[in-house]
């Protein structure tokens, strides 16, 4: 067994691999909260740093059933893009560690292949992480008990001042180095139109509404910061109109002379595809871009903070 | 807002135009009585009377005076139209179902006339939801036929009362008999199931009685297993 241990500050990762199998045996990722335990403060700074690791474990947890999990040396991503399971969504969340961790050790297959990828069923992530709301400290480790897991131990404070941890193991399977090239992150389409979003708490409403009356939507945007969302059925038809909404600048200067600021570009899609992406998001987000490749497919690029999320889902065939 | 203005200048010969700065007003009156798919509205310059009916046997009406409305107004002397009610419900809480505090949503509701959609505008927040509804032919609704000079006792409840006095009726009754009287006990419900009878007295002037006409003694039954709603307003039975 060769026990690699890699220091790249300030994280360190302990693999300990069977050379004649290449089997990996363990690694240990080693998340800590940043200050000393026994102080007040140092116990506001730990929720502070546990709770958004909470929401992002939530909002994941309510996009996709499963999920594969990838760890890099600077970055942390949830990935959908098993295309056939998901009727062809796809979604791409990535972190980056430094903004949430104090303490990061991870390391990969090999130097040239720095990157773990596991995969999960997202809801026991979120729920391993609920106890963490509140925790002096989180650690989780990849560990081997009979098949791999995600072991997540959380020490938590009593009203005591004593300490209790909390173990979850959840269950996770390990990527082979031959399938990640199907989870490299999406290439952003050249979009028809690209425009910011409206409050999504209407959006959802609308849309869970609409849900009630047709399986399928349209949406639709234009370069004059309107975005419609459209419903029609042989009894009724029902179209929002949300206004004033913005328009990115556009990459290409080309483009933006070419094309009528009115015209819509369009996407007929599944309804329980965006009420899914809409019930996901919790609270409103820093920002949020939509982008339509007309008759192809609706991208949605959102940041929450210091979390970024992409959600692809494809026109109906 | 050029959708709306667009729509006002056509909107002259329109058989039914109607305003409301707070939709919640009409939606919740008719989630009251939406327990079929379809119901018939019958317009007047006095306002919109909806009526659901199950199996020719149970008729609800829902009554929205024109007053009501901020803007009402009515070309023929009564317009009728058949609708589907759940997709209107839709429709109306197309916001949400429960509204955020201080938000209102605004309805303006247009019917061109026979053979057109009934046209739905709700505007919150500067958000503006168009809905076309299409229309059928109104059916024959029941007439009960409550024509004032047969009244012979009338009493109005407050309906949180009787929604509760409903709810804790025995079910194992296969009817429920209704008594009025002008001497005790005034306003009884009374079921009789396999535990026994149960008997629930209102007295005439109970808080909850709105107002108490009794002429002579009246004992009535009805079949126990029809659904009763009620809604926010007074409930009203009349003999």
């Amino acid at each position: 067994m060769t026990s690699a241990v890699l220091k790249c500050c300030p994280v360190d990762v302990t693999v300990n691999r069977s050379l004649s199998t290449g089997k990996l045996h363990r690694v240990e990722l080693l998340l800590q909260t940043k200050l000393a335990p026994g102080t007040l403060d140092v116990l506001l700074s730990k929720s502070f740093l546990c709770a958004p690791a909470v929401g992002v474990s939530n909002m994941i947890a309510k996009l996709a059933k499963t999920c594969t999990l990838r760890i890099s040396p600077d970055k942390l991503n949830f990935i959908l893009s098993d295309k056939l399971a998901s009727g062809g969504v796809s979604m791409w969340c990535e972190l980056e560690q430094e903004n949430f961790f104090s303490e990061f050790q991870m390391e990969g297959i090999s130097a040239a292949n720095n990157e773990i990828y596991l995969e999960l069923t997202s809801e026991n992530l979120s729920r391993a992480l609920k106890t963490a709301q509140n925790a002096r400290a989180l650690k989780i480790k990849l560990t081997n008990k009979h098949y791999p897991c995600l072991t997540v131990s959380i020490e938590l404070l009593s009203v005591s001042s004593s300490s209790r941890i909390v173990t979850h193991d959840i269950p996770v399977k390990v990527i082979p180095r031959r399938l990640w090239k199907d989870l490299q992150e999406p290439t952003v389409p050249d979009s028809d139109v690209s425009i910011y979003l409206p409050v999504l708490k209407t959006m959802k409403s609308v849309v869970e509404k609409m849900k009630n009356i047709s399986n399928h939507l349209i949406i639709e945007a234009n370069l004059n910061g309107e975005l419609n969302l459209k419903i029609e059925t042989e009894l009724v038809c029902v179209t929002t109109h949300f206004k004033d909404l913005g328009n990115p600048p556009l990459a290409s200067e080309n483009a933006s002379q070419a094309r009528n600021p009115e015209q819509m570009a369009e996407v007929h899609i599944d309804i329980r595809k965006l009420l899914q992406f809409l019930a996901g998001q919790q609270a409103n987000p820093t920002k949020a871009v939509c982008n339509i490749v007309n008759n192809k497919i609706v991208h949605f690029d959102l940041l929450h903070e210091d979390v970024s999320l992409q959600y692809f889902i494809p026109a109906l065939s | 807002m050029p959708l709306l203005t667009q729509q006002i200048q056509d909107e002259n010969d329109y058989s039914l135009v109607a305003s409301l700065d707070n939709v919640r007003n009409l939606s919740t009156v008719l989630k009251a009585i939406h327990f079929r798919e379809h119901a018939t509205c019958f317009a007047t310059k006095n306002g919109i009377k909806v009526t659901v009916e199950n199996a020719k046997c149970v008729q609800a009406n829902a009554f929205i005076q024109a007053g009501i409305f901020q803007e009402f107004t009515v070309q023929e002397e009564s317009v009728t139209f058949r609708i589907n009610l759940t997709v209107l419900l839709d429709c109306l809480s197309i916001f949400g179902s429960s509204p955020m505090p201080g938000t209102l949503t605004a309805l303006r509701m247009c019917y061109q006339g026979y053979g057109y959609p009934l046209m739905l505008f709700l505007e919150e927040g500067g958000v503006v939801t168009v809905c076309k509804i299409n229309t059928q032919e109104p059916e024959e609704t029941l007439d009960f036929d409550f024509c004032s000079t047969n009244v012979v006792n009338k009493v109005i409840l407050q309906s949180e009362g009787l929604r509760e006095a409903f709810s804790e009726l025995d079910m194992t009754s296969e009817v429920l008999q209704i008594t009025m009287s002008p001497d005790k006990p005034y306003f009884r419900l009374s079921t009789f199931g396999n535990a026994g009878s149960s008997h629930l007295d209102y007295p005439k002037d109970s808080d909850l009685m709105e107002s108490f006409h009794c002429n002579q003694t009246q004992v009535n039954r009805s079949v126990l297993n029809i659904e009763v709603a009620t809604d926010d307003e007074d409930t009203r039975f009349l003999y």
